[in-house]
């Protein structure tokens, strides 16, 4: 199946981006017909690596071989020739646009009276059929579905006879179902001699799809095997440089209920649904998982519970009260503590220190401020206190949080939230883009607050994430929600039929069947 | 007079299909810089440059269509200048425009002066002569109004078409597009955003200085400081309005243009109870209802005014 000369051969790669250093003398070899695994950590360089190689960045040292030629580095242009293709995690596609013309762009001379549209129709057709992308060149990328989008993004590659198909972070974004089409996919593709590497941090997946793999620690190889001769636990004490940190999970006891929803929906102004007929009950001592592919309508529940949304019609109670038309700030006096998804974008202000950072939802209150004036010696004590009970490395109060790593900018607001011993904690994506450790003190943080009292809402498109800490789910589809299920009851598939608009998977399953099922 | 019988005159339709004319090259100059992706606030100051450098070209001997090219030229300078700080260099286009209006505003003055220092009534040159074309301006009606013009007029018709044909069905068009969509799915495909955005902006503003040098070698003979009059800020309201496609910006140009032609046939009406200043404004509150009807709806590129910085994420 292999050839022993290796078909791209990238020797000693190292990247800096200002002091940090993204990649260290980094070697990867790659034959035609296997699919390599990249493993790593978020952070540990997998993407930096893939966009040297495809020319998005410079590599400080190092040489790229592909087919014994070398590579000219920072050329996208060169890179597509030579027959490399990439599937972005985020798609590079231009949503105004149509599938067609998102495929065909830079394939054709630029000085051309009119575009070859019947032979490339053709071409794209054929791919579609031998592949089973299924997907239709008309219409405009916005209205594709994220998987759909992604099969156009591995259309554009082999629509230029990509001989090497590197993925990053393939099925962050699927659905289970479609991340076994994808990879039924990818396997036709290697039958047929290409050569694939794949960017993930999931285990599961390596062991599933991967001929060989590769393990990234910050910015170095560390572990390098077949596949079929390791396992998960190898790899995943490779990843994270030791023992993998375990989240103790202690049984619930859930109370009353804190936060209710009784068939709420909500508009944009321009009169589109954002939410539709949205129930759901969070009890105290709970914690409520709300899965879903991102866009579904995650994000403007989370809006809808911090007060940025209002809804249109149902009822929406808090602690017992009817929340009607309450600003965000009304409801971080009521109790509500927000975890937003963008860390940067609304949970700080990148540009201010801890300590002002800190106070942005308290400042309000007598201790912190008098006569309109912040009491210095307050956010100084106050900051020491969260900054080592919530272990934040800021690396001084005094610079401004944007210099801070990701895990320590949650942390930071992770620190913030609870301080203030809120009775409904919502968190967005709350482990998004953190590593293993950082996420495992952020979920036993807010197990333990949960188990305090607080009614915790965490969103997230990682159902192994819901699976670990929540002790029920809702699935979330185009502004609905679905009933409520417990992890044990239900299993990745059904998660995975509800997930792509069959919410009324869990109401069909008989109690008997869901025990049966556990 | 009688308005309604206004609109069946052809004289009055010369007139609006006259005025049209430098609104449809700035507008469409400004229409290929933002489906790039790059808002070019220096039109006002560069359609300035174009009457100037234009008009200087025939003064100082040259030939009328070299006035043209050579305005053109000038444009696509002020383009590049603007193209260097706001895509290279990632500046904010809505101050490096406003800059490059001021400069090019304020150069066109200086070289006039330097080039007459002791004139107190501008000189005039001989302007294109309106197209006696045969057969096509024998065609009533629509004979007079589209080819008893001058020859820029009907270059600025064929633009339309040609830059609606260009952006729809050429391979080139659709990477423009495609870049004031989104430049990394240009860049993915290994295109450069840089230069498809300085091609853009360069061409787009030689078209501005080309409505520029309209005013100075056709519309009138000679060159005001001021002349622009913030036809170059009309272009852009006329964009929004326009959608970004060049077939309805024909439109929204046409209509600005009518409602010009026709307050100044009302203003000269003496027997009229309105003020005259009420016509004045009529075209400009005409664009703002306009605008706040179309732009509602409208699907404005969405890299517009987004720097594109490679190698970042």
């Amino acid at each position: 199946m292999q050839d022993s000369t290796p078909f791209l051969q990238l020797l000693g790669i190292s990247k800096k981006f200002g002091s940090v250093t993204a990649l260290s003398k980094v070697s990867l070899s790659l034959h035609q017909g296997e699919i390599l695994a990249l493993l790593g950590e978020n952070g540990a360089g997998k993407t930096t690596l893939m966009n040297i190689l495809f020319g998005h960045y410079v590599a400080d040292s190092g040489s790229i071989t592909l087919n014994g030629k070398e590579l000219p580095s920072g050329s996208p242009r060169h890179a597509l020739k030579a027959g490399l293709g990439m599937v972005h995690q985020h798609f590079t596609l231009a949503d105004n646009m149509s599938v067609f013309d998102n495929i065909t762009l830079g394939t054709e001379p630029l000085f051309a009276f009119r575009r070859k549209k019947s032979e490339a129709i053709r071409k794209i057709k054929d791919l579609i059929n031998a592949y089973e992308l299924d997907v239709d060149h008309r219409s405009l990328v916005k209205h594709l579905s994220v998987g759909q989008r992604q099969r156009v993004e591995i259309l554009k590659a082999l629509y230029r006879d990509t001989r090497i198909l590197i993925l990053d972070e393939p099925t962050a974004v699927l659905t289970p179902q479609e991340s076994e089409h994808l990879f039924a996919t990818l396997r036709l593709l290697v039958d047929k001699g290409l050569a694939i590497i794949f960017i993930t941090h999931k285990l599961k997946e390596v062991i599933g799809v991967s001929d060989r793999c590769l393990v990234l620690r910050h910015g170095v190889v560390t572990y390098e095997h077949r596949t079929s001769e390791t396992d998960m636990d190898t790899l995943a004490r490779e990843m994270v440089g030791g023992e993998v940190p375990k989240v103790e999970v202690l049984p619930g006891a859930p109370g009353e209920t804190v936060l209710s929803l009784h068939m709420v929906s909500a508009c944009d102004r321009h009169g589109f649904s954002l939410l539709h007929e949205a129930s759901l009950h969070l009890r105290s001592g709970e914690i409520l998982g709300i899965a879903g592919v991102s866009g579904n309508g995650q994000g403007h529940l989370a809006d809808l519970i911090s007060g940025l949304l209002s809804p249109s019609s149902g009822s929406f109670e808090l602690l017992g009260e009817e929340v009607v038309r309450l600003g965000p700030v009304d409801m971080v006096r009521r109790g509500v503590g927000r975890i937003p998804e963008d860390r940067t974008g609304t949970g700080l202000i990148g540009d201010m220190n801890v300590q002002e950072n800190l106070i942005l939802e308290n400042y309000w209150k007598k201790e912190v401020s008098r006569y309109g004036l912040l009491k210095a010696s307050f956010m100084k004590k106050n900051s020491e206190e969260i900054t080592s009970r919530y272990d934040v490395r800021c690396g001084g109060e005094e610079l401004p949080v944007r210099m801070m790593s990701g895990g320590n900018m949650q942390k930071l607001i992770l620190g913030r939230v609870l301080s203030e011993k809120p009775s409904v904690i919502m968190a967005n994506q709350p482990t998004w883009g953190l590593d293993v450790g950082a996420a495992t003190f952020v979920h036993s943080q807010l197990i333990s607050a949960s188990r305090s009292g607080a009614g915790v809402i965490i969103i997230s498109e990682d159902l192994d994430e819901l699976f670990k800490v929540a002790d029920v789910i809702q699935v979330m589809y185009q502004g609905s929600l679905s009933a409520p299920i417990q992890p044990s009851a239900t299993n990745a598939r059904e998660m995975g039929l509800a997930m792509s608009g069959h919410l009324d998977v869990f109401t069909m399953v008989s109690p008997e069947e869901a025990c049966h099922a556990a | 007079m009688d308005t309604l019988q206004l609109f069946l005159e052809a004289g009055f339709w010369m007139a609006v299909v006259r005025m049209a004319t430098p609104l449809l090259f700035g507008t469409l100059g400004e229409l290929i810089c933002e489906r790039a992706g790059v808002l070019n606030l220096g039109i006002e100051g560069i359609m300035a440059a174009g009457c100037m450098s234009g008009w200087t070209w025939v003064y100082l001997g040259g030939d009328l269509w070299g006035g043209i090219l050579f305005a053109a030229c000038v444009g696509g300078a002020f383009g590049l200048l603007h193209a260097i700080f706001t895509v290279h260099l990632g500046l904010s286009q809505h101050v490096t425009g406003l800059g490059i209006t001021m400069l090019a505003s304020a150069l066109s003055s200086f070289v006039f002066r330097m080039v007459l220092p002791d004139v107190t009534t501008p000189p005039k040159i001989v302007p294109f002569a309106p197209m006696d074309i045969p057969i096509l301006g024998d065609i009533p009606v629509l004979g007079p109004i589209i080819f008893n013009q001058s020859p820029l007029t009907l270059l600025a018709l064929i633009l339309v078409f040609f830059v609606g044909w260009f952006l729809k069905h050429t391979p080139a068009g659709l990477a423009l597009c495609m870049t004031g969509e989104n430049p990394m799915a240009v860049e993915s495909q290994g295109l450069s955003v840089f230069a498809i955005r300085t091609c853009a902006v360069v061409v787009g503003s030689g078209l501005m200085a080309v409505g520029g040098a309209f005013l100075t070698l056709s519309a009138f003979d000679a060159f005001y400081i001021g002349m622009v009059n913030g036809r170059g800020w009309i272009c852009i309201a006329l964009v929004v309005f326009s959608s970004w496609k060049p077939s309805k910006a024909l439109l929204g140009v046409v209509l600005f243009a009518a409602f010009d032609a026709l307050q100044m046939r009302v203003q000269q009406d003496v027997s009229m109870v309105i003020p005259y200043q009420f016509y004045l404004m009529m075209p400009y509150v005409f664009s703002i209802v306009a605008l706040i009807i179309m732009s509602r709806r409208s699907a404005y590129p969405k890299a517009l005014l987004v720097p594109f910085r490679k190698g970042e994420r």
